[in-house]
């Protein structure tokens, strides 16, 4: 269970050193990037997740990976927590410094520094998010697939191996990934590829660029990220269906992948999710479990097919009032509820923050996991909806939530605790795209064995003796 | 119907513009540029109606230095049949206005029996908002400005619905006519690498100022180009009483 002993005030040793070592940070960034006031710090200490704000002591801006490196020589050298800031659209408390020390506000670079259009490759650096890449992009005919809720910085998606609705087909941000431009505890600007390299694929060493993959700040910061990019899809149609029940939903799924049905987005949205759909967005839609679907093809035959194909499983299934649409305006209304459902659910509350789970299961098992995940939600007295990437068996379950109340809070820890249970055991894990944060640090153990957390413990040890690179996160200390 | 369609090669409305240090204008060496919005916005429903059925050909239209050729090529990936360039070198081109780039389009629309011009409501860079209006009183043809939709009826005339201060005005426009396109009229496509590829082949029509008999003798100067003036920090007052005292220094109550 998370504790909230964790986040007690900040160390007020860790506090006079970063006073002390302002001028040396002016020296190396210039005063205008160097941030002191309590007003400008308040914005760095939390992500749009419901932990408690705690701010940094300093927030620094580096324009380059040199100031970068000076900057994570100097806290290294003085024992200073360094916590990297991309668009602080995390949901897992990543960025919280309760620890104190520096934010590193990485958004002054924002350079696509090459983009190589044969290689169906780019390089960005981290204040670079990925519709802004998308807007570079918007001429060449390619695109970037990840896709999160948020419009975040890519170096930050990879820093939490982030994935959204395109991944079922295009991958998560895992494999999307040529080579890091890392900087280490002690200031080393590391290229886990080696400079300059973009093959496809190498088998040289040690797979690096994996490591710092998911690794949230807590191995290195990283600085520039090659990423691939894929060519936009001739034609697109969009469908959705709803169903009498979750299984079946669920079930259609599993039909669609085991038809070789190259399916772009699946989304699904439970019952409770689309009656606050529909109430927030006025939509004409049944109130059931529905699914959200988007066919990518070479051509309008192509999609047509796949569109045919898909309907006819959903009818297999029970489907009721199939409807699709292959013009961009159909499209983006049929898909409405889908893009909605956040601030749907976030409205049925007013002044809540968004407590959001994110348990991945095998595809075998998400009809079962979702169905016991409802029950307990609703035998809780709690209210909270459920919208899922299922096509890869991710989903999430949006409650609002009153962060002051804890008689309430324990109960919703309790529903999340239970349902990590839920997915451990049946081979799933915690966290399928959000991260470990703060919050599913004690979930490691279960998940991984001993084996595996004692390695990572290893790991960071070696990387990171001094504990500097967003101490608390991920592991437990 | 033959559609002429304008297009004109901006700073990309993303970079964060800075005026050269003499003061004569922005600095554009090595800033990225791209194809004016509401041009891309007057392209789209131009493909639009050549996939109705209701036009026959889109030809795109740009003036000015070697560099607009990639703004055509993007033209044609995206649904133009051909392109004509009309290239001038870059320091002519610091002095093109909307009156010349009229000239030039009026000219053509004549020669070349076009049925439609239809342009931008306005480029981002100057927004001077006359091109559209300038082609129509050269033409002596009909105007449908700030359109935020287009409909046939029959093939004689357009409906077009217009953005207007007061709300919504929609008017019946015979054809020849030219039309400007406002933000709302659609969301243009995205050109897939297939039509790349394709559009290499398309045509790209050279002209020279000469060609078309175009003056372009400056019609206003530029004196001055400043930046706004840089925003100064706040400070906090202790009361309300004192924050009313100095509102009222500052002239503001």
């Amino acid at each position: 269970m998370f504790s909230h002993n964790l986040l007690r005030s900040v160390s007020s040793a860790v506090c006079k050193k970063c006073e002390g070592l302002v001028p040396k940070f002016e020296a190396i960034f210039g005063n205008e990037y160097v941030k002191t006031t309590e007003s400008f710090r308040d914005h760095y200490g939390h992500d749009e997740g419901h932990f408690p704000n705690r701010p940094p002591d300093i927030v620094l801006m580096p324009g380059t990976v040199q100031e970068v490196s000076a900057a994570i020589r100097l806290c290294n050298e003085q024992r200073i927590p360094v916590i990297p800031y991309g668009t602080g659209t995390g949901l897992e408390g990543g960025v919280t410094a309760f620890k104190g020390g520096v934010c590193l506000d990485l958004k002054r670079m924002d350079q696509m520094t090459q983009l190589n259009e044969e290689d169906f490759d780019c390089v960005v650096q981290p204040g670079v998010t990925r519709k802004m890449l998308n807007e570079m992009l918007k001429n060449t005919g390619l695109w970037f697939t990840v896709d999160p809720g948020a419009d975040a910085s890519i170096c930050g998606m990879i820093a939490t191996q982030a994935s959204g609705t395109c991944s079922v087909r295009y991958g998560t941000m895992k494999s999307n990934v040529k080579n890091l431009e890392v900087v280490l505890a002690d200031g080393t600007i590391l290229y886990t590829r080696g400079k300059n390299r973009r093959p496809w694929k190498s088998s040289a060493g040690y797979n690096l660029t994996d490591l710092f993959i998911g690794s949230e700040g807590t191995l290195g910061v990283i600085t520039s990220a090659c990423v691939n990019v894929h060519p936009r899809p001739p034609a697109l149609s969009a469908a959705v269906c709803s169903f009498p029940d979750v299984a079946r939903a669920v079930e259609t799924v599993v039909n669609i992948r085991h038809m070789a049905l190259p399916i772009a987005r699946i989304e699904f949205l439970d019952e409770k999710q689309m009656q606050a759909c529909i109430a927030h967005s006025k939509l004409n839609m049944e109130e059931k479990p529905t699914l959200f679907m988007e066919f990518h093809g070479a051509n309008e035959r192509d999609v047509e097919e796949q569109t045919a194909l898909a309907e006819e499983l959903c009818i297999l299934n029970q489907g009721i009032r199939f409807e699709a649409a292959t013009d961009t305006v159909g499209m983006n209304q049929l898909w409405q509820a889908r893009h909605m459902a956040y601030y749907a659910t976030m409205s049925q509350r007013k002044g809540a923050r968004g407590f959001t789970t994110d348990v991945c299961v095998p595809l075998s098992q998400l009809p079962k996991v979702v169905t016991e995940t409802r029950k307990d939600i609703d035998a809780s007295g709690m209210y909270g909806t459920i919208v899922g990437h299922v096509g890869e068996g991710n989903f999430h379950c949006i409650f609002p939530v009153v962060e002051e109340d804890e008689k309430e809070m324990q109960i919703i820890w309790g529903l999340s605790d239970r349902l990590v249970k839920r997915a451990l055991a049946v081979g799933g894990t915690c966290t399928g795209e959000h991260g470990i944060g703060l919050g599913k640090i004690n979930y490691l153990k279960e998940e991984l064995g001993e084996e595996g957390v004692h390695l990572m413990k290893l790991l960071k040890k070696t990387l990171d003796p001094n504990n500097i690179l967003n101490p608390g996160k991920v592991l437990s200390e | 119907m033959r559609v002429l369609v304008g297009v004109k090669r901006v700073i990309d409305f993303a970079v964060k513009v800075r005026v050269k240090p003499d003061k004569t204008s922005v600095v554009t060496d090595n800033v990225p540029h791209s194809m004016n919005p509401f041009d891309e916005i007057a392209l789209e429903e131009a493909v639009k109606l050549k996939e109705a059925n209701h036009a026959k050909e889109i030809v795109a239209f740009s003036l000015g230095p070697a560099k607009n050729q990639e703004i055509l090529r993007t033209a044609l990936a995206k649904g133009a049949d051909k392109a004509i360039h009309l290239e001038v070198d870059d320091a002519t081109y610091q002095k093109v206005e909307p009156f010349h780039v009229a000239q030039a389009i009026a000219k053509l629309a004549k020669d070349e029996k076009f049925d439609l011009v239809f342009l931008g409501k306005q480029a981002i860079d100057d927004d001077a908002n006359q091109t559209g209006q300038l082609v129509a009183g050269f033409l002596n043809w009909p105007q449908a400005t700030f359109a935020s939709k287009v409909e046939t009826e029959g093939t004689s005339h357009l409906k077009v619905t217009r953005e207007i201060d007061g709300g919504l005005e929609t008017i019946k426009v015979k054809l020849p006519a030219v039309l400007t396109a406002d933000l709302r009229l659609n969301e243009p496509r995205y050109a897939t690498l297939p039509n790349i590829m394709k559009a290499k082949k398309k045509p790209i029509d050279k002209k020279t100022p000469k060609d078309l008999g175009l003056d372009l003798t400056s019609q206003t100067e530029v004196l001055e180009v400043s930046e706004p003036p840089t925003r100064k920090g706040g400070e906090f007052v202790e009361d309300v009483p004192t924050l009313v005292k100095k509102l009222k220094e500052k002239g503001a109550l």
